[in-house]
């Protein structure tokens, strides 16, 4: 957890160096003008989109209660369906920052399974659980740097950079574990897994996600950082000319989602208590879809935390339900495709009224 | 003169950092274990102890090792053909692309290899190159995915996933047979290949034979550990009490295992499928749901490599009457339990 703090530090740091950010930057960033009450803190956490992506939570629950009943309303249940979207949900919110800055990282999911293959080789495991986060953490930022020096110095397109990135941290992964599924062996990741270590009812896992998305809202809304990924990602020509570091925030960008991959890698290796190279399947696709539903731009320049976890919570709830009625896998796929279509749909309207 | 100053420290501190760091992950890689010993060899039963013959050049060609089982696949070949001292492999590095696979066989037919032993990433699309083997006079041995026509091999051998499922089905039926109302659950894997469709049809139809078992409710996982522990997590919470779980991929019941530990359940028994080590020293510890696997044995690759040399040799294969060896083998899939464990368990992959 205090992992998750890390991009701050810089953030905040960042803060007092470059040009003030007075009133030639505020005019760049556009809509967000910089003096918003406190007022607005409520409609900024609950705009439209947000409260769409509510009820349409609300309608899945209603579903799931009468169709499933007493095991959906179960806090066994709960506990699940926040467990299973924790992983998923931490990559989303490094995919969010991302894409709010007018980028897209394919890597994610590859990321995710390197990291949690180098974290449970034998090698990594005699260190123990530090070890383990550690290299977790190490080899995501490291692939999320590189991906950042591609795009932002090379300079490459985001969408081809990460798809090489995304390309060879599988082959990586692979050559790494030569097929096999390496178990974790150390008791204190394991147990990090059972209901003992469950806080007051909360699995470990979910105090994560919960920690992660504070944190990424008060960087998105709360620090210059944020700002500056907003400015780039709406108008990058006009953020530089504003005195941004166009080239320095896309850096931490992909570092920042590289992150988010390697905290993710390491919960998976606690849930599933094993490494192995097709982890992170196509978490890619699901975190964008799950960032698209929850309002985020795929041109950049707007996306919400909020909205992204509650996407990723909507797309976890549609399983669980299919689930628990014992639904074959292909309706769920087309499920899925219905309502990020739905989603979108309902958004354009809403904001074509809103505009 | 103090800020330039200060950004090289911290540039040092960082840089060290990030070297130091550099150095720990290389050094992290590695996953040789201290005490592992069970290489190669060992894994296999003796060869069978024929005459050496005529020097037989053998190509194999297969998929990508992306999975254990198909990592043992490989294992197996490689091993059993050096326990012969007439056989040379020539094994070309295993692709998931059909183009990339056909250009690879092509080069094996190329070097005039006496004969083929092809585990085809798609069994469709390599049937036309199979079929130019066999044209240019080099026998194909045909490994589990099985060509389009019969005229693409001189032998097929490969397993049975029809028979996975029935054997699977009739274990937890002979184990269920007199308990009242018993009820199973199927994780599959994925819907969309035709082993897993063969897989529950050979299932249904062996829980047929048993009226009083009924099977509750059946889903589909990926064939990976984390697919694995996310819907066998579901499946605990939507049935709260069941008697005997199939799993079909011993891959992903690494992830249904987990699964199962953390909602701490233990009412009913496991059957795995494929057959790795881990399910089998669990089977023999005997200290979790796991009771039995049903085998999808990757041992079919020694024994390509073994119907290969035969027929290079114009032989037959011992134990059976005829002169040459047979054009269809379909291996029998196992039940392994705690009792015949130990003679299967140098078999198991990891």
């Amino acid at each position: 957890m205090t992992t998750g703090a890390t991009p701050e530090p810089s953030a905040t740091a960042s803060l007092d160096k470059p040009a003030p950010p007075g009133p030639p930057p505020a005019a760049a960033t556009g809509d967000k003008g910089p003096g918003q009450g406190p007022r607005l803190v409520l409609g900024k956490l609950f705009d439209l989109h947000t409260l769409s992506l509510l009820g349409v939570l609300a309608i899945l629950c209603v579903i799931g209660a009468i169709t499933a009943g007493d095991q959906f309303l179960d806090t066994n249940n709960l506990q699940l369906v926040l467990t299973q979207a924790s992983v998923i949900g931490v990559v989303t919110v490094g995919m969010t920052f991302v894409m709010i800055g007018g980028g897209i990282d394919l890597s994610v999911g590859a990321i995710v399974a390197l990291a949690s293959v180098w974290c449970t080789t034998v090698a990594t495991q005699e260190f123990g659980m530090g070890g383990m986060i550690f290299c977790a953490l190490a080899v995501g930022v490291g692939c999320g740097l590189v991906n950042g020096v591609l795009i932002a110095y090379g300079p490459m397109v985001p969408f081809v950079a990460t798809l090489a990135m995304m390309v060879s941290a599988r082959g990586l992964s692979l050559e790494i574990t030569g097929g096999s599924t390496q178990m974790v062996t150390v008791d204190s990741v394991l147990d990090l897994g059972r209901r003992d270590s469950y806080i007051l009812g909360i699995p470990p896992l979910v105090i994560i996600f919960a920690v992660i998305t504070a944190l990424g809202w008060v960087l998105l809304n709360r620090t210059t950082f944020g700002r500056r990924t907003v400015a780039i990602g709406g108008n990058a020509e006009a953020a530089r000319l504003a005195g941004i570091a166009v080239k320095r925030q896309r850096l931490m960008l992909y570092a920042l989602s590289g992150l988010c991959c390697g905290i993710a890698a390491f919960m998976l290796v606690v849930l599933s208590g094993s490494g192995q190279n097709t982890n992170g399947n196509l978490y890619e696709l699901n975190s964008i879809a799950a960032a698209i539903i929850g309002g985020t731009l795929l041109t950049g320049g707007r996306g919400t935390i909020i909205g992204s976890v509650l996407g990723v919570l909507v797309f976890t709830l549609i399983t669980n339900l299919f689930v628990l009625n014992n639904l074959e896998s292909a309706f769920q796929q087309i499920a899925t495709g219905a309502i990020i279509v739905a989603a979108v749909l309902l958004q354009r309207r809403s904001a074509s009224h809103t505009t | 003169m103090n800020m330039p100053s200060g950004l090289g420290r911290r540039g040092l501190l960082f840089g060290g950092a990030a070297a130091g760091a550099g150095v720990f992950l290389a050094g992290c890689t590695s996953n040789e274990s201290n005490d592992d010993d069970s290489d190669g060899a060992e894994r296999n039963q003796a060869a069978s102890n024929e005459e050496s013959g005529p020097d037989v050049t053998i190509g194999f060609a297969g998929p990508q090792a992306d999975h254990g089982w198909l990592s043992a696949i490989n294992e197996h070949a490689r091993s059993r053909a050096e326990e012969y001292d007439d056989v040379t492999l020539e094994i070309t590095e295993g692709s998931n692309d059909t183009a990339q696979q056909i250009g690879q066989i092509e080069s094996l037919i190329n070097s005039q290899v006496d004969v083929l032993v092809i585990l085809p990433a798609d069994g469709r699309s390599l049937t036309q190159v199979a079929l130019s083997a066999m044209n240019a006079g080099i026998p194909v041995i045909n490994l589990d995915r099985v060509f389009d026509t019969p005229q693409a091999y001189r032998c097929w051998v490969g397993g049975d996933n029809y028979g996975m499922g029935l054997n699977a089905g009739h274990y937890i039926g002979e184990q269920l047979k007199d308990v009242e109302g018993a009820r199973v659950v199927e994780l599959s894997g994925p819907d969309n290949l035709e082993l897993t469709v063969q897989r529950t049809q050979g299932f249904d139809d062996a829980l047929a034979n048993y009226p009083n078992i009924e099977k509750v409710a059946r889903q589909a996982a990926e064939f990976t550990v984390e697919s694995g522990q996310d819907v066998m997590s579901g499946l605990l919470q939507a049935v709260p009490e069941f008697d005997a779980l199939w799993n079909h991929d011993d891959d992903q019941g690494v992830g249904a295992e987990r699964a199962i530990d953390q909602a701490g359940r233990d009412e009913f028994f496991m059957v795995g499928g494929a057959g790795s080590q881990h399910v089998m020293e669990a089977i023999q510890a005997d200290n979790t749901v796991l009771k039995a696997t049903v085998l999808y044995p990757p041992t079919m690759a020694a024994s390509a490599i073994d119907l290969a040399r035969a027929c290079a040799q114009a032989k037959g294969i011992g134990g059976l009457a005829e002169f040459e060896i047979p054009s269809f083998i379909q291996l029998y899939s196992a039940v392994v339990t705690k009792d015949n464990v130990e003679q299967y368990l140098p078999t198991g992959f990891n």
